[in-house]
């Protein structure tokens, strides 16, 4: 291994840049003659438009223009897609509501964008925004999921019941006959908890219209600005695809929110040409970022897990009901039904699994991919049931677990998933080793003297990640493939540029793509640059989610590296008078096989250039497109510890570990720190973050950090007590034999904790977050149950 | 934000004065509360008195029987000053929980007094130790000064100049915070005078803070956790939110008095 190179922890080259104020984000971004966009929002979570009256606004000082739907639609400007068809039971499509960029006619949530002020000053814009006069019709709304079926509130004329779809997946019939035959039935009703995603950047978006090119160039935060510009020529109509260019310059955090097509940013891009071409740049404030960001997870289910009589899982099966939202975001669809249920059969061998899921609309922002996207909401079920079962059974929860794991791979779930590598047992050994598992009976007997309940929880979680292939997702109904694209540029003097259809907004790209190249090519990492995030140099990519950028878009820069490679070997071929088949590459340099003849890169890429010897093209620049075979399945366990306050109800996770199989690392520090930072987001949801809509006023009630409670480092185990362990099954399917590790930790940790919890006072269910109210009134039950 | 005149006045009398002139003013002091409400817009006051010029209204003066902190003194001045750390060690460490290290820089405690946040940490205090509030005008005795949510017994115009906290034999401060603000969700401040008496103040449970009578009979009779181990705070009246119902809140009370009368010094 070189020192730089695959499995080398490199501190990140693009902290420099971070850490001293010198990171370019969409707000650092200030174009000649630009003007500022406010929007005006929606108070009410469901009303009808009665008037807009925008004349005041229009006269106010500095304001470009008012600009209301009736403007958007006289332009004929597309509204925003869900980009992922699904079918419910009955054979019928999705039924989704028209979802405009500014409203019309109807406000369904509040924050909805309603009307949009272009001023020269943003305090001018806010001012005249203030002035626009908007008359409402309050509408019966409802902010429920478990109540969106049966309220009186219609969100869309379209969705009867607001019931977007009612989709199955897995087998019913067979499953009811393994519930019939039962031993043990272990049942639970399990609420997902809404999340508000938090990015530490606020959603921005600058629009350029150029009037003499009849060009739009647009900035904004995105995980995907390929997608966007597909998404806002083809559906948006604003432009055809290369009168677009589209930028994601630094972005401070995405965690999915910014995978999205945003009415905002199709806003500014259409206003700045009816102000005549100058730029409009709009720049979320905090409370407009947790009014309308696409919020995260939001399920309420019903599951069961059927077990025979010596311990092995029968059956399983689950009824989710998946809130949307008011209106169907970009990839909403996929989330609770492809992302969700396909990995309902966790780590076992459950030869049944039924799972129904309806999707609703409600009057709350719309919901989307956060984080894990459908499988911490999987995972919580699986394993909830799993420790729920094994306490039921009075089995040891890592014994149970261990007594139904799938041990040999390949392995064909019910549900679609074939899992092509792991070792379950492997990691549960090694986290019950870290963790000190066996002694927790002597540890719970001290914290008691503390007057504290230890509890202590587990969880084997998998995923599904690096998302491919296109085919498989295509015919899931997916309206993109999920491949990923590279190129590599040779410069003269040997230094590489890799161009990359993936997007970092956090994860390191900068560091570990160059150390792919570092070791393929024997150069050292700042040799190398990468350049993503801008569709006028970067070759068409799919974009950053999903764990998909180390084994899809790496994938795609080894097969673009092996072809410059080859090339390289010609040039050094014809430079050393050899056959190319002759040519060997090893450490940096070139030899002739059989003699002493040798080049080293720079050498051979100085020659690709000046090309003074005859025969060979010049230059060495590749590209590649790379379609996986298979999704990539991490998998690992969790152990939590948790002390709870017996007087308050206040929970410290007091120790912490995790085991995970990422297959071959490229980079363990960042690894690392991709799964304390899930961790931590995934403590967030089990015992802080609560999204709450008021259920009276259809307000958010969390819209500030006063009231949405994010993890502070003191929410978290102290260093010493979170643990970090690795196994190893390298994945088949790529050549670095790599998984993905961006979701993991938040995956599998929040039903680690709600295990521990519920293991220390002694209750069976328990909702996210357990704030000390929650876990207090548990115990209040309890006692009360007891007397 | 709207526009405002902004005045920074070197005595109390001239602060005074500009706020009676004014036809809409607020008086400024750390600006925690003020500045928000005014960048949020839910205020435009026409000026804004700034304080914190006044020399006369900061600094902290310890006597046999008293400390008296003036009404300008920063949370992190009465956090770190050797003569509060001596003189009532309790008060000290409360003001080192206030909020985080920069608000501990700017907020006063007379600025958060006069705010009456129900959430706010000093009111427990002032309640516990038996405070008086001295104004440009009189001095009020802390049992008269929280009168509701916001309110307090202030007249317009009327300035905080001092806060005088008796030395009591022990006291301590026990904060339960608001998972989200930090803020206290209830906190429980517990004090033994040098007569014996003991006083109990508390914030946050309620609209305003206030006094727990049976736990200071007890107390006064056997300063002791199991003086007050059975006495239940009732929930009617106190704050109901996501964050805490009335009755925990009630519960916390009890737990937060207990434990503050374990950690007294």
């Amino acid at each position: 291994m070189n020192a730089t190179g695959v499995g080398a922890s490199v501190k990140r080259k693009e902290d420099n840049r971070f850490i001293t104020g010198k990171g370019r984000y969409t707000d650092d971004i200030n174009l000649k003659g630009q003007a500022y966009a406010v929007f005006v929002r929606s108070p009410h979570a469901h009303a009808e438009i009665k008037s807009i009256n925008t004349k005041k606004a229009a006269g106010m000082p500095g304001v470009l223009g008012v600009f209301t739907g009736s403007d958007v639609a006289e332009d004929k400007i597309g509204g925003l897609i869900c980009g992922w068809m699904i079918h419910s039971k009955d054979g019928s499509a999705m039924k989704a509501g028209p979802h405009p960029i500014l409203a019309v006619g109807k406000v369904r949530y509040v924050g909805d964008h309603v009307a949009v002020v272009v001023a020269d000053s943003k305090a001018q814009a806010a001012a005249a925004a203030a002035a626009v006069n908007v008359s409402y019709n309050a509408l019966p709304h409802n902010v429920d999921a478990a109540k969106a079926m049966s309220t009186k509130a219609q969100v869309h004329k379209e969705a009867a019941n607001n019931n977007v779809y009612n989709w199955g997946l897995g087998d019913e019939a067979a499953t009811a006959a393994a519930f019939k035959s039962a031993a043990h039935v272990t049942k639970l009703d399990i609420v997902n908890n809404r999340l508000i995603p938090n990015a530490m950047e606020p959603r921005a978006a600058i629009g350029s219209y150029d009037t003499g090119d009849d060009h739009y160039t647009l900035y904004t935060t995105s995980q995907n600005p390929h997608v966007a510009r597909l998404v806002i020529s083809a559906f948006h109509g604003l432009c055809p695809e290369h009168k677009l260019r589209v930028i994601a310059p630094d972005v401070g955090g995405g965690f999915g929110s910014k995978i999205f097509i945003y009415a905002e940013e199709v806003v500014c891009l259409w206003a700045s040409k009816r102000v005549g071409g100058r730029p409009v740049k709009w720049t979320a404030d905090r409370t407009e970022s947790f009014l309308s960001d696409a919020h995260g997870r939001d399920h309420v289910t019903k599951a069961e897990l059927a077990t025979d009589s010596s311990g092995k899982i029968t059956g399983l099966r689950v009824h989710t009901i998946a809130s949307m939202g008011a209106y169907l975001s970009t990839f909403a669809s996929c989330v609770p039904t492809y992302l969700y249920a396909t990995l309902l059969s966790g780590q076992y061998n459950i030869p049944n699994i039924y799972a129904e899921v309806d999707a609703v609309y409600t009057n709350t922002s719309p919901v989307d991919a956060y984080r894990g996207a459908g499988r911490p909401e999987a995972t919580y079920v699986v394993e909830r049931l799993m420790e729920t079962a094994a306490r039921e059974l009075k089995m040891d929860p890592a014994e149970f677990r261990r007594r139904n794991f799938i041990t040999s791979f390949p392995h064909q779930t019910p549900v679609i998933m074939m899992y092509d590598a792991g070792d379950y047992g492997a990691a549960l050994d090694k986290a019950l080793e870290l963790s000190d598992y066996r002694n927790v009976k002597a540890r719970k007997a001290e914290a008691a003297k503390r007057g504290k309940l230890r509890g202590v929880g587990l969880s084997a979680y998998i995923e599904a990640c690096g998302i491919a292939p296109s085919a498989a997702v295509g015919s899931l109904g997916a309206g993109v493939g999920l491949w990923e694209s590279a190129e590599v540029r040779v410069n003269p003097v040997g230094t590489v540029e890799i161009l990359t259809g993936s997007h970092s907004h956090g994860q390191g790209h900068e560091t570990t793509f160059a150390q792919l190249v570092s070791d393929r090519l024997g150069i050292d990492i700042n040799n190398v640059s990468v350049v993503h995030g801008d569709t006028d140099k970067v070759q068409f990519g799919m974009g950053t989610y999903g764990s998909r950028s180390g084994a899809v878009g790496m994938h795609a820069i080894s097969k673009a590296l092996d072809k410059a490679i080859t090339k390289a070997k010609t040039v050094a071929a014809h430079c050393m008078e050899a056959s190319a088949d002759d040519i060997e590459f090893k450490d940096g340099a070139f030899t002739v096989t059989g003699t002493d003849k040798k080049m080293d890169w720079s050498a051979v890429a100085l020659q690709a250039y000046v090309a003074h010897k005859p025969g060979f093209e010049p230059g060495i620049k590749e590209s590649a497109f790379h379609d996986p075979a298979n999704f990539v399945f991490p998998a690992g366990v969790h152990v939590c510890e948790v002390d709870v306050d017996m007087d308050t109800g206040f929970t410290e996770v007091v120790r912490y570990t995790c085991v995970d199989d990422f297959g071959n690392l490229i980079n363990p520090m960042i690894v690392e720190g991709q799964v304390q930072g899930g961790v931590a987001q995934g403590i967030g949801q089990a015992l802080l973050e609560a999204c709450v809509y008021d259920e009276d006023s259809g307000q958010l009630l969390t819209a500030s950090y006063m009231d949405y409670n994010m993890p502070r480092a003191r929410n978290m185990p102290s260093i010493g007590e979170f643990k970090l362990g690795f196994t190893c099954t390298p994945c088949p399917t790529n050549p670095m034999g790599m998984k993905g590790c961006g979701e993991a930790g938040a995956i599998g940790s929040p039903p680690a904790v709600i295990n521990a919890i519920t293991d220390a006072i002694g209750v069976r269910e328990l909702p996210m977050p357990a704030t000390p109210l929650t876990v207090w009134q548990a115990m209040q039950g309890m006692r009360k149950a007891a007397e | 934000m709207e526009n405002f005149n902004y005045h920074r006045p070197a005595t109390v009398a001239a602060a005074a004065a500009l706020l009676k002139k004014s036809k809409d003013g607020v008086y400024l002091a750390g600006g925690h509360t003020i500045l928000p409400t005014m960048k949020q817009g839910l205020r435009a006051p026409k000026d804004v008195v700034d304080l914190s010029g006044i020399k006369a209204m900061s600094g902290i003066k310890a006597s046999a029987g008293a400390v008296v902190i003036g009404a300008g003194t920063t949370h992190m001045e009465v956090a770190s000053s050797s003569a509060v750390k001596k003189a009532i060690p309790a008060l000290a460490e409360m003001a080192g929980k206030i909020g985080g290290v920069h608000v501990r820089h700017k907020g006063t405690i007379g600025g958060s007094i006069a705010n009456a946040d129900p959430a706010s940490d000093y009111p427990s205090a002032c309640l516990a130790l038996g405070a008086t509030i001295v104004t440009n005008q009189r001095k009020i005795p802390a049992d008269k000064f929280f009168t509701g949510l916001f309110q307090t017994a202030l007249k317009k115009g009327e300035i905080i100049t001092a806060v005088s906290f008796p030395i009591p034999k022990r006291a301590a401060h026990q904060k339960f915070p608001n998972p989200a603000s930090r803020y206290a969700l209830t906190g429980v401040f517990v004090a033994q005078g040098k007569d014996g008496k003991a006083r109990v103040g508390v914030t946050g449970a309620g609209p305003a803070a206030f006094r727990v009578a049976d736990m200071e009979a007890a107390l006064s009779k056997e300063f002791s956790e199991k003086s007050i181990a059975a006495i239940k705070v009732p929930p009617r009246g106190l704050l109901n939110d996501m964050h805490a119902t009335a009755a925990y809140r009630a519960h916390l009370v009890s737990v937060l008095a207990r434990r503050a009368v374990a950690a007294a010094k």
